[in-house]
């Protein structure tokens, strides 16, 4: 295990903290969150939608609101998605939609993160009063339900617009961040090396951006990603329910059109398939990202070395409680064999 | 005792919240949608009746805003919520109250129903980590991600467009009247089976990947190994030692992530026409009701509220540091 | 090395039969080729009666040693070869490697308790103490009462000196001894003959250890169980283990009588490690560091492991690793000729240049 030599030379010889059992005794490798295939599957659908993102207007074959004679059209050569009841091309609505989705997801997630991390690392921070009532605070928000909650205040905006969208989200939609954060801030505090940058007499909020912040980095990003994935999905909701302008485009822009022409009585998949995949694209690749980070945090929920293929081959069953046994019976060469009696009970 | 005093202390604090919300909101918003609504609705509105929705939006420039204030909380007391424009001149109140024991059979049967049913397939795949199980967990990330309206519309396009087997709107048979018949409860069940199957569906993965995160980190803690130790039946130890501990911060989240997924299923009332609270609060935006819509939310908050100190008692019945402590 | 060397008894309390023989245990972490090799080719025996200590820094593999034993070693470990014997009180003796799921299960604190290190986290936080010692007896006593199962564990409780009435008690009501205790008790639930102790004072104030370290050498006597005691704490072994086995990175370096190994260490690594722990009591000494840090597991040096560090090595320390062998002063008696170390400087073959080897207890 990787130690601090000096630590050793000093004067209690060996380490009296208790051995980790469990820990990979490897060293900790670096960028260990890229080596993730999760997070990067994850990374990938992200990149590709931003790029789609950036460029779809100049590529969308059609403008989406052209409206032509092809009427309700499945999907062909033309249209490779199929036209809605106006002839409108719903490829070129998708493409075009992407913008609208990642923009009210990126800047609701920022501006949910930056609260959520100022009221978690004060609140964490401060202590007593202030502590109470911000927790209080942000208890209070988690418990009202937030889509309703944006829906009425969307509801009542005279023009509710991307950008008005995402700060309304923004706004109701921090609690979350700020009490992991808070949490995570109670516990560096207690650690040694804030206790020694305190007592050597740092400010306070050098203290926080030099010792605290960067600790939270894995926090933060998880709370981010888990923002942006509720800002998307409550974008999305509220243009399906019709509350933001219906001539934004965005995937849920498609879903309402589709809802209000009877798309589903009629049978026109095209019309609700590819833009709810999408959304599910999306959020699938949010939460796989949040799950690297997750193990990335926890390392228990790691699954290092367990590679499926592995453990089929060498016929090893990884259990708490009863360790694997390889088995070379005698005669069957390096091979490993099966763990014997180990797999024939299972309740 | 203290953890009980603590708790009733923060919900009424949460319930001021959501009140005192609901009073700023109008306020807040640039412009004076109501009062154009108001012109509209001229002469067919009493006094009385105009009163008490001045009071609700704020319309009463003159008293100060803590006159104001006392005013809402006065309305909110006597149980009025002003009328609703929409069901003019129903008041807001009656239209809720009809609305939501609907919202509490569907999404409430349905939440719980996905809540058990995903914790245990949580525990099972959680504490049978590098198996076939493990296989289930892409699935279950992919209906996880799915939102719950879109997951509506398919189920509407499968099993009742194509197939026909259930029906696309409504929560019973127009053709009967409200009884508590055998044959009219059948048709409850029988028109709330589809909305409730896609509340279950897009619902249950959260709870089996966060119950699955949890088993798998319970499971190597040092009592789970002991238990092994000891030679219990592994039926013992999983359910006694990793599930048992397991379910403490899933139930936990369970009452953090309520409001949440209530929001969710309310859309699903939208997309089946179910008439429950979600599906009122939906006419309300989309009339511009004011008065329903925060009667609604506020309805809403008070039921989440309601469901979080239920969830509060069933997690201090379990775990014994919480009921100590506080 | 000569065969009758080891065939001399067993030295300084060591009264029985082996109990529980491990034979060349080697064990992986991670079950892919290039998997860490934590424990290779380990050999221990443990008497019937014994306390047996296994000591060594932090990733030694000391527990390792005793998990793997015992099959609780969580993933990603593996077992990749050895042998586990446990012999009974009738004498039958079975390979607890080649146990079936339900064999083992059975076996599991009948034949071999474990107190874990940390009780903090070894009792489950949301059932009643007398409910978690209750359900390993019944588990093995089918047919038995609740009732039953709980006056024997009041008693157990009172035997470790604990009022009966804590038996209601949730585990976060008990001060950090109680919970030690209550694991103690909880091991000797079923009169296992060997209990394995993980470090069970090191949560400990030096107070409770004292308390902690009696009792256990006092409920040793009344009831005749074979301990294993794990720790890193060598000079506390030497209170109470009749024997000392030293592990160093995955490998047992040194296997003696306590009192042989605390007089006269034979192994460089022992010998450092003695020295840097001050001696409960008796004359002191001076405390000195064993420079250098543990290897790399996954990086071992070829040769001897500690060659590194150690201060008297010599070339082929660096090139072959030395095996467990007899003294190089096996002629100086009993006590010397069953001992057992793993160092060249006891080959005759390699210290013939040196003559005799150094003498380390100073």
């Amino acid at each position: 295990m990787a130690q601090d030599t000096s630590l050793v030379e000093s004067e209690t010889v060996v380490e009296p903290a208790v051995e980790h059992r469990t820990r990979d005794p490897r060293r900790p490798k670096r960028f260990l969150f890229l080596r993730n295939g999760k997070a990067l599957t994850g990374i990938g659908i992200l990149l590709f939608f931003g790029v789609l993102a950036v460029v779809g207007p100049w590529i969308a074959p059609y403008d989406p609101n052209q409206v032509s004679v092809d009427l309700l059209q499945p999907p062909s050569w033309t249209h490779w998605l199929g036209t809605d009841h106006t002839g409108r091309d719903i490829l070129s609505q998708i493409v075009v939609g992407t913008r609208g989705v990642l923009v009210v997801g990126l800047i609701a997630g920022v501006s949910a993160t930056v609260l959520g991390v100022v009221v978690g690392v004060t609140a964490g921070f401060v202590g007593g009063a202030g502590d109470e009532t911000l927790s209080a605070l942000s208890n209070v928000f988690l418990v009202i339900p937030q889509l309703p909650l944006i829906i009425i205040i969307a509801g009542q905006l005279p023009t509710a617009g991307g950008v008005t969208v995402a700060l309304v989200i923004g706004a109701t939609g921090w609690a979350w961040g700020a009490r992991v954060m808070r949490a995570q801030t109670l516990s560096l505090r207690k650690r040694d090396f804030v206790e020694a940058a305190r007592a050597n007499g740092e400010r306070t909020w050098r203290l926080v951006l030099a010792e605290v912040l960067p600790n939270l980095t894995a926090i933060i990003a998880a709370g981010f990603v888990g923002t942006v994935t509720f800002a998307v999905m409550s974008q999305v909701t509220l243009a399906f329910i019709g509350i933001t302008p219906v001539s934004d485009w965005n995937w849920g822009t498609i879903l309402f059109w589709a809802q209000n022409n009877l798309a589903l009585q009629r049978g026109a998949w095209w019309w609700f398939v590819p833009a709810g995949l999408c959304i599910a694209l999306l959020g699938m690749a949010l939460t796989l990202v949040n799950f690297g980070i997750d193990e990335f945090v926890n390392p228990r929920l790691r699954s290092t070395g367990m590679n499926a293929r592995v453990l089929r081959r060498r016929r090893i069953r990884p259990r708490i409680g009863f360790t694997p046994v390889l088995r070379t019976p005698p005669g069957a060469g390096p091979r490993a064999a099966a763990a014997g009696p180990t797999r024939k009970e299972r309740s | 005792m203290r953890f009980a005093v603590r708790r009733t202390i923060f919900y009424l604090i949460t319930a001021w919240a959501a009140v005192t919300i609901n009073f700023l909101i109008p306020r807040l918003m640039p412009g004076d949608p109501v009062t154009a609504l108001m012109g509209r609705m001229q002469g067919r509105i009493d006094s009385n009746a105009e009163e008490s929705i001045r009071v609700l939006f704020g319309l009463d420039t003159s008293s100060s805003i803590w006159q104001q204030y006392v005013d809402y909380w006065g309305l909110l007391l006597r149980g009025d919520l002003g009328l609703s424009f929409t069901f003019f001149p129903t008041p807001v109140a009656e239209i809720v109250q009809q609305a939501l024991p609907w919202t509490i059979g569907l999404v409430g049967i349905a939440t719980i129903i996905a809540f058990v049913l995903g914790t245990s397939i949580g525990v099972a795949i959680g504490w049978r980590r590098g198996t076939w199980a493990d296989a289930l967990l892409p699935i279950t990330t992919f209906f996880s991600a799915v939102p719950y309206f879109w997951l509506g519309l398919i189920a509407i396009t499968v099993f009742s467009v194509t197939l026909g087997w259930f029906p696309s709107s409504g929560s019973y048979d127009r053709g009967m009247v409200p009884a508590w018949s055998w044959e009219f409860v059948g048709s409850v069940i029988y028109y709330g089976f589809l909305p409730a199957l896609t509340v279950v569906l897009s619902s249950i993965a959260g709870w089996i990947l966060g119950m699955r995160n949890m088993v798998v980190t319970v499971s190597s803690e040092d009592y789970v190994t002991v238990a092994h130790a000891k030679g219990l039946p592994e039926r013992t130890v999983m359910v006694g030692y990793a599930a048992r501990n397991a379910i403490l911060p899933q139930v936990s989240n369970f009452a953090l992530s309520l409001g949440f997924v209530v929001g969710g299923t309310l859309i699903m009332e939208m997309v089946f026409s179910y008439q429950g609270i979600g599906y009122t609060l939906f006419q309300a935006v989309n009339t511009q009701d004011y008065p329903l819509m925060q009667g609604c939310f506020l309805v809403i908050t008070l039921a989440v509220l309601g469901a979080n100190i239920i969830a509060d008692f069933v997690y201090a019945a379990l775990d014994p540091r919480a009921r100590q402590e506080g | 090395m000569t065969a009758s060397t080891l065939d001399v008894p067993a030295p300084t309390g060591a009264v029985g039969e082996p109990v529980l023989e491990i034979e060349n245990l080697s064990v992986d972490y991670g079950y892919v080729d290039d998997a860490t090799h934590v424990l290779r080719d380990v050999s221990l025996t443990l008497h019937r009666g014994e306390v047996l200590g296994l000591a060594g820094e932090s990733g030694c593999g000391k527990s390792t040693l005793a998990y793997a034993a015992t099959r609780l070693l969580p993933p990603p470990g593996l077992i990749t070869s050895g042998s586990v014997h446990f012999t009974d009180r009738d004498g039958r003796r079975t390979d607890v490697l080649r146990q079936s799921d339900a064999e083992l299960r059975a076996s599991r604190w009948r034949d071999t308790a474990i107190v874990f290190q940390g009780a903090m986290n070894s009792l489950n936080p949301v059932y009643r103490v007398g409910r978690q010692i209750a359900d390993g007896i019944l588990a093995h006593r089918p047919g038995m009462r609740r009732r039953e199962a709980w006056d024997q564990a009041a008693s157990l409780l009172e035997m470790v000196g604990i009022n009966a009435d804590r038996l209601r008690d949730f585990p976060h009501q008990l001060s950090g001894g109680m919970r030690q205790r209550v694991m103690i008790a909880m091991a000797l639930a079923l009169d296992p003959q060997v209990l394995i102790m993980d470090e069970p004072t090191t949560a400990l104030d030096v107070v409770m250890q004292r308390q902690i370290v009696e009792e256990i050498a006092d409920l040793r006597q009344r009831l005749g169980f074979s301990v294993v005691f794990i720790t890193h704490d060598v000079s506390l072994l030497i209170e109470i283990a009749d024997r000392i086995a030293i592990m160093y990175a995955g490998d047992i370096v040194e296997d003696a009588g306590a009192e042989e190994i605390y007089r006269r260490p034979r192994h460089p690594y022992s010998s450092a490690l003695l020295h840097s722990f001050p001696p409960l009591r008796g004359e002191r000494r001076e405390l000195t560091g064993i420079p250098g840090a543990p290897p790399d597991m996954h990086r071992l040096p070829p040769g001897c492991p500690f060659a590194p560090r150690c201060a008297h090595a010599m070339d082929v320390c660096r090139e072959v690793r030395p095996g467990l062998t007899a003294t190089a002063l096996g002629d100086r008696g009993a006590q010397e000729a069953a001992r057992r170390v793993a160092c060249h400087l006891h080959d005759p073959a390699s210290a013939g240049a040196h003559g005799l080897p150094p003498d380390l207890s100073r």
